[in-house]
């Protein structure tokens, strides 16, 4: 049997002595007879520690692990350097609890402080909360933070992920609110749409950049139309994009969400992940979740501390922002450890060379005959459309260790690159392409 | 613990006064003693109903959210922005430290006087 | 001194290649403007800056943790290990599931296991936390109200004694909160419970052990009253370190409940995440269940399906797959036998220290607790001016973490203690001295109480300026 109570029997001898009773059984008298599980839980024996890796090793070794990948779709597969997985294992910071006692909590507070800033660097915003669960939940608590006391609506791009949608329709019918999706044209945001609907009722406007597709948004005009009609804009953003590309506060933004994971967290199945939460200064107190402040100690001294908590569940109770407590507090220690060693620089350059590789291959999967969807300007993901069906092209790239674009319909592919793909692997990936393509 | 004169006073521990033909109110030096260090302040809106007895804003310490119930009913038709940057002028100047004025305002007779909230905070 | 003001301008490492393809120039329409102040740095100062941050840290691993409704046990390393392999953190969610058989015959075995210890048919891994696996919890049951065109069950019932989530979940899914007041015995009061079920009650959320560390003896009572009504009983499985394998959520009348991997099943909780919050349920309310439930189908390979009638999803998709993998792991290890000794020698060390202490301290309820007991510290306070918060800021003096201060609510000024069944008669004794040490120094050295802690990295900390003037960003100086 495995276990981790270092109790001997000599040990519980003694301690139900001091406590005064006869056996162990006699601390679980309040349980009802009728209620107690009898004959023992149905499970395996504990095992020994070496029993259980072998056993977890061989189920990891069930999945594919492909040596090159071209699918995003909301999880990217960027460098992550060495020194991020070092930091985060450090037990002082992975084994604590959420900051409460400050006085012995100043590294995390610290950590969860810088990050916030870089958030707020990354998209320009004035404040950035402590993180929520994910992208999806980002968005959803976004649009949760616009809508007003007196608007019924809240208008979302259908140019969101579509996961990121289902995960704001389930808040939303938990809470009532009525969603309007504004239809996408030519794979972006269909702007005459909320020209012609956006009124007094509408809270605000919720849209991608750069969208599902890749393509990116002309959110400045976007948020012209929303402000004229009083509402505020929500922009659902990839923060590596938005070192390199006009980021929220540039385009007029209220409040920019996203997804995290890029920012050197592994693709791991879908999670753990990071949700991102900024907004403008005026809008700091509808921030769900917690947020980390600085300020001195009895002697002068720089500290700091998690504030504004009287937004939160553990004190505002049923007429809280949110009901988050938890969150992805390591994550974030992860992000900040990224944007310090991956630096100004870095983090540009792994945006750059993201781009400039996704339109190389673009260029090359063009020339292989295959039709480039996407209009307009994109990021690291774009959209072709082929005669060959979607599924032969994929499998013949699976054959080859390559996991290919992520299909939408039966013909056509969301492609992603990132600094991960060399050209050789595009060169190798595109050849595969045309040959089925051909066919 | 001060009890201004000129002043009625709710059960809640809310003050009001007419003043030019509105209803100022605020919160009493007693109220701002239980409550501690306030940290923040949420008002309503002009154009805003107030019904007497019921929340018409919060007031946030550290570790806690109270509710500031109205001591009258009416439209609210102005709010003092200057608690929002600065809340801790209620803590410094509680019966200075005006929340809204109320127009049209109904209720003002069932307050008590001076003399009845001083018992009543006393009992 | 922080990360940002560290390092010098045009410092930087060298960690990506040069670019192997012409580089692309985006058009200056969409093109950023502003400028990007994120640390210029190497790599030392960077391995520095955190080796720094993580010494002004006390983790499980620093020492004591009696963090009371938290269940700080020990993360054990096996579970890093398996967690780390690069068949599961290199994998990508959106894979094709012929190609993820591994990740889903875990999840759809650790499924079982969980449904084994909680007396539940079918359970999701998607919600990321404890209070997502309370919203998802809610809306199953919203779903079936709503599938069976009962609309008029607006109210949840919630005892005063509840965790804050619990209240502001029911919100989240637009239900008015019926808050009840506990009886004097810490437990639900049957006649006030009895009083405001009726025909517009969706449910009652609970945990059980509650929140005061006792088991409510009536539960089985408790759960027919809500069911009487056509309501539902949702679990809160906060508390469930004190149980696991002696008695189940599912048999004491429950419908669905949530899971905290992070404190139940050994996961470390990083600073405040990320956590885990499975979300079981009776066979009944399996049709709503979220969006992408693996399973084994009949021929023997893994899949997903959708239920039903899903409520969609809560997260993208699968949950916090790692932290999963880590509690797997650990249920693995422990198995029949070791699941059932956690919680009992939890118990055990809960009534040990409970029992070790009550001549110093006033126990809030004087009675054989569960994993987990509040002292109530009002006498102490009446005489000394020495508070819960002091105490605990001795504590930390101490190289012990402080119980959680001032919850439940219903105790004023209390601490909850829960030692976890992971910690040595040796490290319970040593906190027992202590304990008796700050109750001695109150009557006779308040004014050092006050002002600890002495040894931490800062002394105490200016809440108000924080909150009145927040600084919530740092800005470069001009």
């Amino acid at each position: 049997m495995g276990s981790y109570v270092p109790n001997t029997e000599k040990d519980i001898r003694a301690m139900l002595d001091v406590i005064g009773v006869e056996k162990l059984e006699d601390l679980f008298r309040n349980i009802p007879d009728e209620v107690k599980i009898k004959g023992g839980l149905n499970l395996p024996e504990g095992k020994s520690e070496m029993e259980v890796k072998a056993i977890i090793e061989a189920l990891a070794e069930k999945n594919k692990i492909y040596k090159s990948i071209f699918r995003g779709a909301g999880a990217y597969n960027h460098f992550i350097p060495a020194t991020v997985g070092t930091v985060i294992s450090k037990e002082n910071l992975l084994t604590a609890y959420t900051p409460y006692q400050a006085e012995i909590s100043q590294g995390i507070l610290q950590s969860i402080f810088e990050y916030q800033t870089m958030i707020c660097e990354i998209t320009g915003m004035d404040v950035s909360n402590a993180c929520v669960y994910d992208g999806g939940t980002a968005a959803a608590e976004a649009v949760k933070m616009i809508i007003g006391r007196k608007t019924e609506k809240v208008f979302v791009s259908s140019a969101l992920n579509p996961q990121y949608i289902e995960v704001i329709k389930t808040y939303c019918f938990g809470n009532g609110m009525d969603l309007v999706f504004v239809p996408e044209k030519d794979g972006v945001t269909d702007i005459d749409f909320i020209k012609e609907n956006m009124d007094a009722t509408v809270g605000g406007v919720l849209v991608q950049n750069p969208n599902f597709y890749g393509n990116i948004e002309d959110c400045s005009t976007i948020a012209d139309i929303v402000h004229e009609a009083k509402g505020k804009l929500v922009m659902v953003v990839n923060p590596i994009a938005s070192t390199v590309i006009k980021n929220a506060a540039e385009c007029g933004a209220d409040v920019a969400v996203g997804e995290g994971q890029p920012l050197g967290l592994p693709i791991s199945f879908g999670g753990p992940y990071i949700g991102f939460m900024a907004c403008t200064d005026a809008m700091k107190r509808n921030l769900p979740g917690r947020i980390v402040g600085q300020t001195t100690d009895t002697e002068g001294k720089i500290g700091y501390v998690l504030t504004l908590q009287a937004r939160e569940q553990h004190i505002r109770r049923e007429k809280a922002s949110s009901n988050i407590c938890s969150n992805e507090a390591l994550c974030a220690l992860a992000v900040g450890v990224y944007c310090s060693i991956m630096g100004k620089k870095g983090i540009v350059e792994a945006a750059t060379l993201s781009m400039s590789k996704a339109h190389y291959m673009a260029d090359q999967l063009a020339k292989a005959g295959l039709t480039i969807v996407n209009k307009g300007e994109f990021f690291n993901e774009f959209v072709t459309e082929s005669k060959a069906c979607s599924c032969d092209i994929l499998k013949a790239l699976d054959e080859k260790g390559i996991l290919g674009g992520y299909p939408i319909g039966d013909n056509q592919i969301l492609w992603c690159c990132t600094e991960c793909n060399t050209k050789e692997q595009i060169d190798c990936a595109v050849e595969i392409v045309k040959e089925v393509a051909a066919c | 613990m001060a009890v201004l004169e000129n002043l009625k006073y709710s059960q809640d521990h809310e003050w009001a006064k007419e003043e030019d033909g509105v209803v100022v109110v605020g919160i009493t030096d007693y109220a701002q003693s239980e409550l501690g260090d306030l940290v923040f302040v949420n008002l309503p809106e002009e154009g805003d109903e107030v019904v007497a007895g019921e929340a018409f804003g919060d007031v946030e310490s550290v570790k806690a959210v109270s509710d500031v119930l109205s001591p009258v009913s009416g439209t609210v038709v102005a709010i003092n922005e200057e608690l929002l940057d600065s809340p801790q002028l209620i803590n410094e100047d509680p019966y200075g430290a005006w929340f809204i004025k109320v127009e049209n305002a109904e209720g003002l007779d069932d307050l008590m006087d001076a003399a009845g909230y001083e018992a009543f905070i006393e009992a | 001194m922080l990360i940002f003001e560290k390092g010098a301008e045009g410092r930087r490492t060298s960690l990506l290649p040069s670019c192997d393809v012409p580089v692309y120039e985006l058009d200056d329409k969409y093109t950023r403007k502003m400028e990007l102040n994120l640390p210029e740095v190497s790599e030392v100062e960077v391995s520095r800056h955190y080796s720094e941050l993580a010494k002004k840290c006390h983790g499980v691993n620093d020492g004591f943790y009696p963090l009371g409704s938290c269940t700080m046990k020990y993360n054990p390393h096996i579970n890093e290990k398996v967690a780390a392999l690069p068949g599961f953190t290199q994998i990508h969610p959106l894979q094709c599931p012929k190609t993820v058989q591994g990740c889903l015959e875990l999840l759809c075995d650790f499924e079982k296991k969980l449904c084994e210890i909680t007396g539940m048919d079918r359970l999701t891994f998607q919600p990321a936390a404890g209070a997502q696996g309370e919203f998802t919890g809610i809306l199953l049951i919203k779903k079936y109200h709503e599938s069976r065109g009962d609309s008029k069950r607006k109210k949840i019932i919630i005892p005063d004694s509840a965790h804050g989530t619990n209240p502001a979940t029911a919100a989240m899914a637009d239900y008015e909160v019926i808050s009840i007041e506990s009886g004097p015995d810490g437990c639900i009061d049957l006649d006030k419970l009895r009083e405001v079920c009726n025909e517009e009650t969706a449910g009652l959320m609970l945990t059980n052990p509650n929140t005061v560390g006792l088991f409510d003896k009536n539960i089985l009572e408790v759960t027919k009253i809500v069911h009487d009504c056509g309501g539902l009983c949702y679990y809160d499985g906060a508390n469930l370190n004190a149980v696991m394998g002696i008695v189940r959520p599912g048999d004491m009348g429950f419908d669905c409940i949530h899971l905290n991997l992070h404190k139940t099943f050994s996961t470390p909780h990083g600073g405040g995440g990320p956590g885990a919050g499975p979300v079981g349920c009776k066979e009944f309310l399996a049709k709503f269940l979220p969006d992408d439930m693996p399973v084994q189908k009949e021929c023997g390979c893994f899949g997903f399906e959708t239920a039903e009638d899903t409520m969609g999803r809560v997260k993208a998709f699968y949950g916090n797959f790692l932290v999963v993998v880590r509690a797997y792991c650990y249920v693995l290890t422990l198995g029949k036998e070791g699941i059932p000794q956690a919680s009992t020698n939890a118990v055990l060390n809960a009534n040990y220290m409970m029992a070790s202490l009550k001549n110093d301290y006033t126990m809030a309820y004087d009675e054989i607790c569960m994993h987990e007991f509040v002292m109530d510290i009002a006498s102490i306070k009446d005489a000394t001016g020495i508070t819960a918060l002091d105490i605990a800021k001795g504590l930390l003096d101490n190289g012990i973490h402080p119980p959680t201060m001032y919850f439940p609510l219903i105790v004023h000024e209390c601490l909850m203690v829960e030692p976890t069944e992971t910690e040595t008669k040796e490290t319970l004794d040593g906190a027992i001295a202590v304990f008796k040490m700050l109750k001695e120094a109150a009557y006779e050295n308040a004014e050092s109480l006050h002002t600890a802690p002495h040894k931490a990295p800062v002394c105490r900390l200016d809440e108000v300026g924080a909150a009145r003037n927040p600084i919530l960003r740092y800005v470069k100086a001009e």
